[in-house]
């Protein structure tokens, strides 16, 4: 027997079951999605991302979205993702932006040097703070997790209430992506002394830029 | 003769320092949990420990059928399932993919299944030791030692410990600001993660209706371990299945607030199989090692079997009156705390360590602050239970059994039991502390750690029984 089948066995055995007997009803999933206006979302993202040690702003129009991140980066080297949102801002034209990789070596490389990394975000939850990653081509994994600094774009039709309505909206992640990361604040650490650090591994600086 | 598990108690014990730690550490834990499930806060908190323990108990009495489920839906998005009964099975598995892709370095991410299977040196013997990449974890391994904490593993090291840790082991300047540490941790493991060939995790949950391993953390070293490599294996014991990725909701609220008191933790990944054709980077190949290790044997139990809801958040740990005094490495295997004490004996057997299921107060504590609400308390009583038989089999306890027969029998007489209690006052003269004093025989062994803990105040000049019946006769009965 492979250790497929005596695993399998010693469970059936365990539980008195048979063979690809149907199992009984699952209990029916369990949401709470409360009613809230856009500005009550943008509100409540904005409350936990100050909790949280992020930084936030409320971009009118493109153009201020792009003012801000060129007032953050400045003149120090910049990896963005392709995602629409940056290009419409016109993220990917400020100087010290480097975008449209479509090679993980070379994309690895630039996120490794960079100090800053610009993606957008598929959502943002209101009551946790947190922001949604799909992985694609136009998002890598990395632009949101090696420089020390994140900066994420996100349009304010995308602000969702919380867990229940990511959930409820994308009932199986795995059709879209093969990482849907959620992403509450900055990386920290509590694990010497209990004291708090921000960026072990992950950006310690966290920007959200709702557009 | 004290046994050397009392030796190393007391010896903790007698730590000052290190009574400090585990108290400050496990408080602040515990008020971090406080304040994210207050009533206004989190006002359906009952609502969703319920539903968290109806989901747990529901997939686990289908477990098989998940299990298949799960297998197929993940290798439907190119991840390859692997099935191990044992550790042995792991490390042959790994070992043969080491060899498989040449590789050289391999960055790991803290995971309490793999502490259970001895991995790390199981593998050092095999020629590459996993570097573990948790901050927490990185201390332990530099120091040679197991976590102290399921969530908080280096919770006893103190910043000069780590100061020395880091200049013994990694050649750096000593450093005490706990920041600056934090650094150079960051820079060392930023290397190896770059380097790395395969990245071994844990996972939180795995998601049955579609193949996904969900894996919370903080810092970060859990997304680079599952995105830098070309190749990410995920150890998971087979009780992580919950049916459906809309359950998590439930699960992922309840983790982050029991464990370190945040609503969510900072990274929750969803991975679904291996980085996919379009997709700019992520790992080419995903294992997934299905581990059973003895959860089939629990599962065979019906009442013991909810032990396998365990999430590991270390709630319980948190809120245990023996835990916050004995701390972590005083337990005999890898779980400690309440959860430890219940599924240790489980998965080494009752009479490896009798003494395990007793070390508790049965206060509850640890029921009240469970996620998915294990009765923590009745399973100690009925392992104290499967100890005692097992002992009785194995004729160890005559002694205890031969008093509890004479004490029964004493109750059944009620004339004789007046008169045992006639003497009591004579006995129990000695005054404070007497009983500590006891002379030669009744005052050695377990007896004498028992007594030395304890007192008996002295017995009244008039028994109950005697109250009573003057009582009785003064009423005209």
């Amino acid at each position: 027997m492979t250790e497929r089948a005596m695993i399998l066995d010693q469970v059936r055995r365990a539980l008195g079951r048979t063979a690809g007997q149907a199992p009984a009803p699952a209990p029916p999933p369990r949401f709470r999605i409360p009613e809230l206006s856009v500005e009550a979302r943008i509100e409540s993202l904005f409350c936990q991302l100050d909790k949280l040690g992020g930084k936030t702003c409320l971009a009118g129009s493109a153009a201020e979205a792009r003012e801000y991140v060129a007032g953050l980066i400045g003149t120090k080297p910049a990896v963005a993702s392709n995602a629409s949102l940056l290009k419409e801002c016109g993220i990917c034209e400020l100087g010290s932006v480097q975008s449209g990789f479509t090679d993980r070596d070379k994309l690895r490389a630039a996120c490794a040097e960079a100090e800053f990394g610009i993606t957008g975000a598929d959502w943002a939850l209101a009551d946790t703070g947190s922001l949604v990653l799909l992985s694609s081509p136009a998002e890598a994994r990395l632009i949101s997790l090696l420089p020390p600094v994140h900066i994420a774009l996100v349009p304010r039709s995308r602000i969702l209430t919380g867990l229940d309505e990511l959930l409820s909206t994308v009932p199986r992640p795995a059709e879209l992506s093969s990482s849907m990361v959620l992403i509450t604040g900055p990386s920290r650490t509590a694990d010497i002394e209990q004291i708090l650090v921000r960026g072990v591994h992950g950006p310690g600086e966290i920007h959200v830029v709702v557009v | 003769m004290a046994t050397e598990s009392e030796l190393k108690i007391a010896a903790t014990l007698a730590d000052g320092r290190l009574q400090e730690a585990i108290y400050t550490a496990t408080a602040r834990l515990a008020s971090h949990r406080r304040a994210v499930v207050a009533t206004d806060v989190l006002p359906d908190l009952e609502e969703l420990r319920t539903q968290a323990n109806l989901v747990k108990n529901h997939t686990l009495e289908n477990l098989d059928h998940y299990l298949e489920q799960f297998e197929a839906n993940a290798t439907a998005r190119g991840a390859r399932v692997v099935w191990a009964r044992d550790g042995a099975a792991v490390v042959e598995f790994l070992a043969g993919l080491v060899s498989e892709k040449n590789a050289r370095l391999i960055v790991k991410s803290k995971s309490m299944t793999t502490e259970e299977i001895d991995l790390n040196e199981r593998l050092a013997e095999r020629g590459t030791e996993p570097v573990e990449t948790d901050l927490g974890e990185f201390i332990i391994q530099l120091a040679h030692e197991r976590p102290y904490h399921i969530v908080a593993p280096a919770l006893h090291k103190t910043r000069y410990d780590v100061a020395d840790l880091f200049t013994a082991r990694l050649g750096v300047e000593r450093e005490i600001e706990i920041e600056k540490q934090t650094k150079i941790a960051r820079r060392v493991l930023r290397e190896k993660f770059l380097a790395a060939d395969i990245g071994v995790s844990g996972a939180n949950f795995l998601v049955a209706d579609s193949g996904t391993v969900v894996l919370v953390e903080n810092e970060g070293n859990i997304r680079l371990t599952t995105t830098a490599p070309k190749v990410h294996v995920a150890i998971a014991g087979i009780e992580k299945l919950v049916p459906r990725a809309q359950d998590l909701a439930v699960f992922l609220r309840l983790l982050g607030r029991s464990g370190t008191g945040q609503p969510l933790t900072v990274y929750t990944s969803f991975l679904s199989g291996p980085r996919r054709e379009s997709e700019i980077d992520g790992p080419d190949e995903l294992y997934i090692v299905l581990l059973d290790n003895g959860r089939t044997r629990l599962l065979a139990d019906r009442e013991k079997r909810q032990s396998l809801y365990c999430i590991r958040c270390g709630a319980c740990l948190n809120h245990c009156p023996v835990y916050r005094k004995i701390g972590g490495h005083n337990y005999p295997w890898v779980y400690s705390g309440p959860i430890g004490a219940v599924i240790t004996p489980q998965y080494l057997g009752v009479t490896h360590q009798p003494w395990l299921p007793f070390a508790s107060s049965l206060c509850s504590a640890c029921a009240e602050v469970c996620p998915v609400k294990i009765d923590l308390p009745k399973l100690l009583l009925d392992l104290r239970a499967e100890v005692n038989q097992a002992q009785a089999r194995q004729g160890r306890n005559r002694l205890e059994r031969l008093a509890f027969k004479m004490w029964a029998w004493l109750m059944r007489h009620p004339r004789l039991y007046e008169m045992a209690g006639l003497m009591m006052p004579v006995v129990l003269s000695g005054g404070h502390g007497w009983i500590a004093r006891l002379p030669g025989p009744l005052n050695v062994g377990p007896a004498r750690a028992w007594l030395s803990q304890r007192d008996l105040p002295p017995a009244p000049a008039r028994s109950f029984r005697r109250i009573w019946r003057a009582r009785q006769e003064a009423r005209g009965n």
